[in-house]
This record gives C-alpha cells, sequence and structure tokens, in this order.
C-alpha cells in the first residue's frame, strides 16, 4: 500500500499538495465564527453540484415538459422530492453562506492589501452565482420563473441603441420561451458551474498563496519560528479540519430543518405561484424575484427612469468591487477601527437588509420613498468610507495575537 | 493520511490523550461514513423505475381468441416484446423427441416461473408465452414455423432464430446446442383469465 | 481584551438578524397581497381517517369536473393505509381505470367550457398554489347572488365560474354589509349538516388536497427526525474531536 503510494507520489504532486494546502498550510488560530462560512460554501457548492447532476436526469428542458418534469420528479421518481428540495434549499442557503462570508470580509478588511485579489474573486464568484441562481429559477417553469426572468430580461432592454435587440437575442423569441428555456438550462447545468469551479479554484489559490486575515487583523507571517512556521498559526489539518467539519454538522442540521419540514420555507424560498404551470397570458399579481436578490430589486424600484434604475442597480454590485481602494485605511479589523466606522458599516447591512425587505413588498408611494433613502445610505456607505478612511483614528493594533 | 505527515506543534506534551483522539477519530469516521452510506441510498434508488414507468409496466390483457394454430403474435409488456404462440398437438408432441440436441431441455436453468417448468415450458400444452429477446445480446428472434428450409437446414422442425448471431430456439423457447445464447428464451409471468384472455406480466389466475 | 465593545457588536449583529426575522415573519408578502378575512384551516396531516375521507369526497365531488392528473390512484393507497382493492373499490371509477392511472377528470374538457365558460382547473398542486387556508375559505365561501349565471357568487373567489357544489349539505348562505361596508356571510337555509359538521368535511377534503399537493409531505417529515437525530449525535461526536485537537494549541 505504501509503495504504491509512493509510485503515484512520484508521479502526481499528491504529498506536496496535501502539506502546501492542507498539512503545513498555517492558518490563525484565532477564528471565531464568522470564519465557518467559507468552508460551508464550498460543502453547498458540491450539495448543488451532486443533487443538479441528479435532477437533470429526469429534468425535461422544453416550455411543454418542463414544469411536469419538475413535478414528475418530486411525486414519481425514488426519492426525486428529497433531491429537489436538497437543489432548491440549496440555492438559498448558498445566498446565505455567501452574504455571511462577505459580511465577515467586511468586518475584519479581509478585501485589503495583500488579500485585492481574493476579494475581486469572490466578487465574481458572487456575480455568476447570481447567474446560476437566475437562470436555474427558470428552469421549473412556474409562473414566477416566467414572470421573473420575463422582468429581468426586460432591464438589458434599458441600455441605449442595442438594448431591444440584446434583450431578444438573450431570449431567443419575442417574450421568454421555449428557446430561452432551453439555452439557460445550458448555461445553468454546464457553463456557469463550470465558471464557478475555475473561480472558486482562483479564489482559494490567491488566498493560499498570502494567507488567511483574522479577526484580529494580524498578519502571522511576521513572527515565526527557527523552522519558519508562524507562532500564532496553526496547521489547517488537523486543525481547521476538524473544526470546520463542526461547522458542516451544524449548518447540515439547519440545512435538514429546512428540507425536512419547511421546503417552501413560508414562500421566500420556493414561491407559492410557482406551482402554477407558467402562463404567457397572465401574469401573477405580485411578482417580486427571490430573497436573495431583492436588495438590488429594491434599488432598480428605487429610481424612476429606466435606464438610470438599471444602471443603480449595476452600480450597486459593482462598486463593491472597488471596496479594495475606496477603504484606504491600513487597519484591516474592525476591532481596532473609529465609532465612526462601526457606524457606518452598521448602516450598510441595516440598508442592505431593509431594501431586501422593500424589494419584496408591492409599490407604494412611502415604501418607493423608503426605497431612495436606504439606496442613499447603501450608497453612501462607500462614499462616506471613502472620506473618512484616510484620516481614521484607529487604534493600535497588536504585533501578535492575543486572544 | 498517516499520522506522521501531520504537523501538529506539541503531540508530545504531557495531558494529550492520544488513545482518546484516536478513538474519537474512529468514531466520527465511522459515524460520519454511516451518513454518508446512507445518504448514498436516495440517490442509488434515484435511478430505479419510478411511480410512472412501474404504472406503465403494469400487466396488459390479451384476447388471444383469434390466434389460430400455429400461428404467433406480439404484444408490448414493459417495452419489450411478448411472443404468443399458439402450437398445434403434433408439434407440442414432437417437442421431448428434440431433448438430445437441446442445452437444457428441463429448463432446470431459472427462466420460467414455476409453473411453466414442464415439457412444453407453458401452463397449457398449446399456448406458448415467451419474451421476445435472444438470451445472448438482446436481439428480437424470428418466428420459423418451416419445417426443414433451406436456410436453417433439415433438422429444422419449426422454432425462433435469431439473426443478429444465429442462435436456435425450439417452439417452447428451448436453446439448441452449439449456438451462442446461453439459456432458454425468458417466459414472463402470465395467466388465463378465461379461456381465450390472457394476462401477461401477472400470476395470478382467477382476476376479476 | 475589549469584551465590552464585542459585545455591542454582537448586540447589533443580532438585533438586526431579529429584525430579518421579524420582517420575514411578516405576512404581507407570503400570500401574495389578499390574506385579509382567510380562515385557518386545521389541518392533521397525521390523521390518516381524515384523509382517507378527503380522498373519498375529492373523487365524488370534484372529480366530476376537475382532474388531478399529476396523483395516481396507487400512490394515495400507498400513503393513507389503503389496499390496492380498497383503492379500486372506494376511489376508481370506471373499469378501464388501472391503479396506477392518474387521477382523469370523468367530464371531457370541451363539455365542461361550454357548462362553465372555462376548462375547470387541475387541482394536483391548487392546495399549494393557493395555499391550504384559501382553499377551505374558498369552499366555505359561497353565497347566493341571482346576478351571476350559476346563481352563486364567492366572497373569497369573486365572480368564480363554479358552482357551490355542495349546497345541500352547507345550505344556503347570503351576503351582508354592515354600517361600516364590512362584508359577512350568514346561513340563510340550513343544509343537511350543521355548520360544524360541514367545515369537518370541508377539512378532510383540504386536508387530502393539501396531501395531493405534496405527496412526499409525510415521508419527508418522518424521516427528517431520524436525520436531525443523526445529525446532532455527529455534531456531538465532530465537537469532542475538534476540541480534543485544539487541546494542542495554546491560547
Amino acid at each position: 500500500m505504501n509503495r504504491l503510494f509512493q509510485w503515484f507520489d512520484a508521479r502526481l504532486p499528491i504529498s506536496s499538495f496535501w502539506n502546501a494546502h492542507l498539512a503545513q498550510y498555517y492558518v490563525p488560530k484565532n477564528f471565531n465564527i464568522w470564519y465557518f462560512f467559507g468552508s460551508l460554501a464550498l460543502t453547498v457548492f458540491v450539495i448543488q453540484i451532486v443533487s443538479g447532476i441528479w435532477l437533470t436526469m429526469n429534468y425535461k428542458p422544453s416550455a411543454a415538459e418542463a414544469f411536469a418534469s419538475v413535478e414528475y420528479i418530486m411525486r414519481d421518481v425514488e426519492w426525486g422530492w428529497l433531491i429537489r428540495y436538497m437543489h432548491s434549499t440549496g440555492a438559498s442557503a448558498f445566498f446565505i453562506v455567501i452574504y455571511l462570508h462577505m459580511m465577515r470580509g467586511l468586518m475584519y478588511g479581509s478585501y485589503k492589501n495583500p488579500r485585492e485579489l481574493i476579494w475581486i474573486f469572490g466578487m465574481l464568484i458572487y456575480v455568476v452565482l447570481m447567474a446560476e441562481a437566475f437562470m436555474g429559477y427558470l428552469l421549473p417553469w412556474g409562473q414566477m420563473s416566467y414572470w421573473g426572468a420575463q422582468v429581468i430580461i426586460s432591464l438589458f432592454g434599458a441600455i441605449p441603441f442595442v438594448g431591444p435587440d440584446l434583450a431578444l437575442w438573450i431570449r431567443g423569441d419575442y417574450v421568454v420561451g421555449d428557446a430561452t428555456l432551453n439555452r439557460f438550462f445550458a448555461l445553468h447545468v454546464i457553463a456557469l458551474p463550470l465558471i464557478l469551479l475555475f473561480l472558486i479554484g482562483g479564489h482559494i489559490m490567491a488566498l493560499h498563496e498570502v494567507g488567511s486575515n483574522n479577526p484580529e487583523g494580524i498578519d502571522i507571517k511576521k513572527h515565526k519560528d527557527a523552522n519558519g512556521k508562524p507562532l500564532d498559526g496553526v496547521a489547517f489539518h488537523p486543525y481547521y479540519t476538524v473544526k470546520d467539519l463542526v461547522g458542516v454538522a451544524v449548518f447540515l442540521f439547519f440545512f435538514a430543518i429546512v428540507v425536512f419540514y419547511m421546503p417552501e420555507m413560508g414562500g421566500y424560498f420556493l414561491e407559492k405561484p410557482n406551482f402554477i404551470p407558467a402562463n404567457p397570458m397572465q401574469t401573477p399579481e405580485h411578482i417580486a424575484p427571490v430573497w436573495y436578490f431583492t436588495p438590488f430589486y429594491a434599488i432598480l424600484r428605487a429610481v424612476p427612469d429606466k435606464f438610470l434604475g438599471v444602471m443603480a442597480m449595476g452600480g450597486a454590485i459593482f462598486v463593491l468591487f472597488l471596496l479594495p481602494w475606496l477603504d484606504r485605511n491600513p487597519v484591516k479589523s474592525i476591532r481596532y477601527r473609529s465609532n465612526t466606522f462601526k457606524a457606518l458599516l452598521a448602516m450598510f447591512v441595516i440598508s442592505f437588509i431593509v431594501l431586501g425587505w422593500l424589494g419584496m413588498q408591492p409599490v407604494t408611494p412611502l415604501l418607493t420613498f423608503m426605497a431612495q433613502f436606504f439606496t442613499i445610505l447603501y450608497f453612501g456607505y462607500f462614499v462616506a468610507l471613502w472620506w473618512m478612511s484616510k484620516n481614521e483614528k484607529t487604534k493600535p493594533v497588536p504585533e501578535r495575537i492575543t486572544r | 493520511m498517516s499520522e506522521q505527515t501531520v504537523a501538529s506543534p506539541s503531540v508530545d506534551e504531557p495531558g494529550v490523550d492520544l488513545r482518546r483522539r484516536r478513538f474519537l477519530t474512529g468514531a466520527a469516521t465511522v459515524v460520519g461514513g454511516a451518513g454518508v452510506a446512507a445518504a448514498l441510498v436516495p440517490f442509488l434508488s434515484y435511478w430505479q423505475p419510478s411511480a410512472k414507468t412501474r404504472a406503465a409496466g403494469a400487466p396488459v390483457e390479451v384476447d388471444i381468441g383469434k390466434l389460430a394454430e400455429g400461428q404467433m403474435m406480439t404484444v408490448e409488456w414493459r417495452g419489450m416484446p411478448i411472443y404468443i404462440l399458439r402450437r398445434t398437438g403434433s408439434s407440442v408432441a414432437e417437442l421431448a423427441a428434440l431433448d438430445g440436441g437441446l442445452r437444457d431441455p428441463q429448463s432446470e436453468v431459472d427462466q420460467q416461473p414455476a409453473y411453466a417448468q414442464n415439457a412444453y415450458r407453458s401452463r397449457t400444452p398449446e399456448v406458448f408465452v415467451a419474451v421476445g429477446i435472444c438470451t445472448h445480446l438482446g436481439c428480437a428472434p424470428t418466428f420459423r414455423p418451416d419445417v426443414a428450409p433451406a436456410d436453417l437446414g433439415a433438422e429444422w422442425k419449426g422454432g425462433f432464430f435469431c439473426p443478429c448471431h444465429g442462435s436456435r430456439f425450439d417452439l417452447a423457447g428451448r436453446v439448441f446446442k452449439g449456438v451462442p445464447a446461453p439459456t432458454n428464451l425468458l417466459v414472463p409471468p402470465y395467466a388465463f383469465l378465461s379461456e381465450t384472455r390472457l394476462i401477461i406480466g401477472s400470476d395470478v389466475e382467477d382476476k376479476a | 481584551m475589549s469584551t465590552l465593545k464585542n459585545r455591542a457588536i454582537w448586540g447589533a449583529i443580532s438585533a438586526a438578524c431579529l429584525a430579518l426575522f421579524a420582517m420575514l415573519a411578516s405576512p404581507v408578502h407570503a400570500a401574495g397581497g389578499h390574506v385579509a378575512g382567510l380562515v385557518k384551516a386545521e389541518i392533521d396531516l397525521g390523521d390518516t381517517a381524515s384523509l382517507q375521507r378527503g380522498a373519498q369526497i375529492f373523487v365524488d365531488r370534484c372529480l366530476s369536473c376537475h382532474s388531478a392528473n399529476l396523483m395516481r390512484y396507487n400512490r394515495i393507497g400507498q400513503d393513507l393505509g389503503l389496499s390496492d382493492e380498497e383503492v379500486k373499490a372506494r376511489l376508481i371509477r370506471g373499469a378501464e381505470v388501472k391503479i396506477g392511472s392518474t387521477m382523469q377528470s370523468t367530464m371531457p374538457a370541451a363539455l365542461a367550457k361550454t357548462a362553465f365558460g372555462v376548462v375547470p382547473p387541475d387541482l394536483s398542486l391548487t392546495a399549494r398554489a393557493r395555499g391550504s387556508d384559501w382553499l377551505y375559505s374558498y369552499l366555505r365561501a359561497f353565497y347566493v347572488d341571482p346576478a351571476r349565471p350559476l346563481g352563486v357568487n364567492n366572497l373569497v373567489f369573486k365572480d368564480v365560474g363554479m358552482p357551490n357544489v355542495f349546497w345541500r349539505e352547507q345550505g344556503e348562505q347570503v351576503l351582508s354589509k354592515d354600517a361600516h361596508g364590512v362584508e359577512a356571510l350568514s346561513l340563510a337555509k340550513p343544509g343537511s349538516m350543521s355548520p360544524a359538521e360541514f367545515d369537518g368535511m370541508i377539512g378532510d377534503l383540504v386536508g387530502f388536497m393539501t396531501y395531493m399537493a405534496e405527496p412526499a409531505v409525510l415521508q419527508r417529515k418522518s424521516l427528517g427526525f431520524w436525520v436531525l437525530g443523526f445529525l446532532a449525535a455527529l455534531f456531538v461526536l465532530l465537537f469532542l474531536l475538534k476540541q480534543e485537537y485544539w487541546r494542542d494549541i495554546k491560547k
């Protein structure tokens, strides 16, 4: 057995890979609960890939058959319901985990020098994930699938000059139709997951090149022992593998609660109108995107001009890419930053959540006003951060990790 | 991975209970492995025939009232061709004479329900029911009732001939020696609902 | 150690989470607009006898015009504890209908269209698309309205094309408005059932339709218990394992 391993190891970088990324990859010893969400995101990714492959075995990507084939999986295929609920719950779980993962980055300054590229990779993953989720949502071919896609694709129509032609090109039909469903299926099951896989690889490679940040925002590579091992670091394996497994068990527990006891999550994970087959002749009374898109949807609706609304929505995502350069303060962790920064971050998080809620509500003048107010706060965060971070009064950052 | 490659900073320190550590690692591996195995069940069962497939594969009823002596009809059951043949009295009588040239004349291989494990491989001597799929590689054998045709030779007393690889079966679906097919043709579960009505896929005779 | 500050941050985070949950819990979105006036359907999917009665009512009263073409008869039997023979005797109408068939309407679609103006919708998923409470309220909310072609209207689904198929049991309801314009229904002519009996019957029917909208629901809930139990045990083991390894790390 050992000789067989030696044979392979001489021909494949097995042990060197193991050591470089796990056994001799040193990670700060002071990770808190916020640091679980990276490995959890990977867990959800695996769940989605596996359950997704199984769903394609019985799903029919055609307008005539799609809705019935999903119900076929739910009813006639052995255990089909479980695999479908894993996938639908996994979609929402992915965004919950990713949002918390990003929140960690915002709090502890994980996007800052030298980790800008990790953040950029992460943002690309987020954008591709949104495309992946959007296209996946069309596949059940229910009323919400259909009209959600119709509305979102129409956004492209707002682009000057080429807009209408672009929207037509995306759909391949005058409205969302069979051609749209079929190409979204191809992108959802093959193209975008492949891109995601590469981006996740880049994200992790970039991370392992510079090493992890930590809640203190201290660089552990500054203090090493005689062997070159960081004094405040511990080997990823076994210490963080066993710790992350605890996180996975807790995550799976909550995941299973949803899958087995509340797969619709009160209409947030599976919307009621999506149990009615798509009908191009009749729009549901109230359409809202799935919850993870609603903050941006609220920003879109807050702007009373179609083109500017689309720009604001796109800008709300794009501005996050710039974060490493907008935040000009070298201190990473929120623990050593000013109260102004803490207040600003709290404001940003609250605006994001309130915008998310607003994006689910029917339009009323009061709610539109609220959406405009919180849209300004959302963008205000980035502007204020750029202004105040240059001359921010921060606390001294310790040399070593002591807590 | 082996314990040696693990760079733990202070395993040799007093206070580290290696036995407890090994026990917990083993227990977590076993329980986690059991969880993974259990999680595999839905994914493997997913490939089983669905309720729709099983409903489509339900027993089919066949009217054989118009099937004349020496004639064969084909019906579909579970997507497979089912041959129903009404043998003549003389051809049934000739079956025993072929035993010497057959691979399994007494139908000892489990290729038929118990009630068809007899000299003529059927519930009644005349009506023969079999799955029309060659036991070699799955082609559909052709029904050749003609006696001693030029292509099959003077010994041919009527039977089934597979055009793909030349396997030969007699009128009871029994395979001859020296052909690629290993076993006799499969007899599906079937029953008589009346003199002229057959049910394929069910053993129950007195069905309403 | 600025644990106090940490606490402040955690406090803010928990407050934000609470606020999020409060918003999620608000019913405005979930029902898509008009929940007002819906009565909660008291459904117990563990009550097999009730589901069996509901299946009987569904077959006897709904299937003459509607279909449930995603639901197989034998699946009902398997889930609700009926043998194939019992399903055939009680639920299947027509000798040519097989035990594994889906539930088709006995009325041709074209005939239904001329009778009601629309083809009666398939009911397989109605309880999921509309909600059990909606169904329960709707089926009890018919009232006499001579202005409508069939002589009845519905308080939950205005100007619906469906007649009140339970008028014999329920009796006739009439609509009244109080001084504030609040609409209410009252029984003008009693039916063969008391209101409590009638509500029980509709409850059975809605229970069955809720099951039918997701036949896996029974299996899902019973399996969930074991999965959660297993994951809890796994958590304990992994937590002990993690604690054991982390003894190495000096604080």
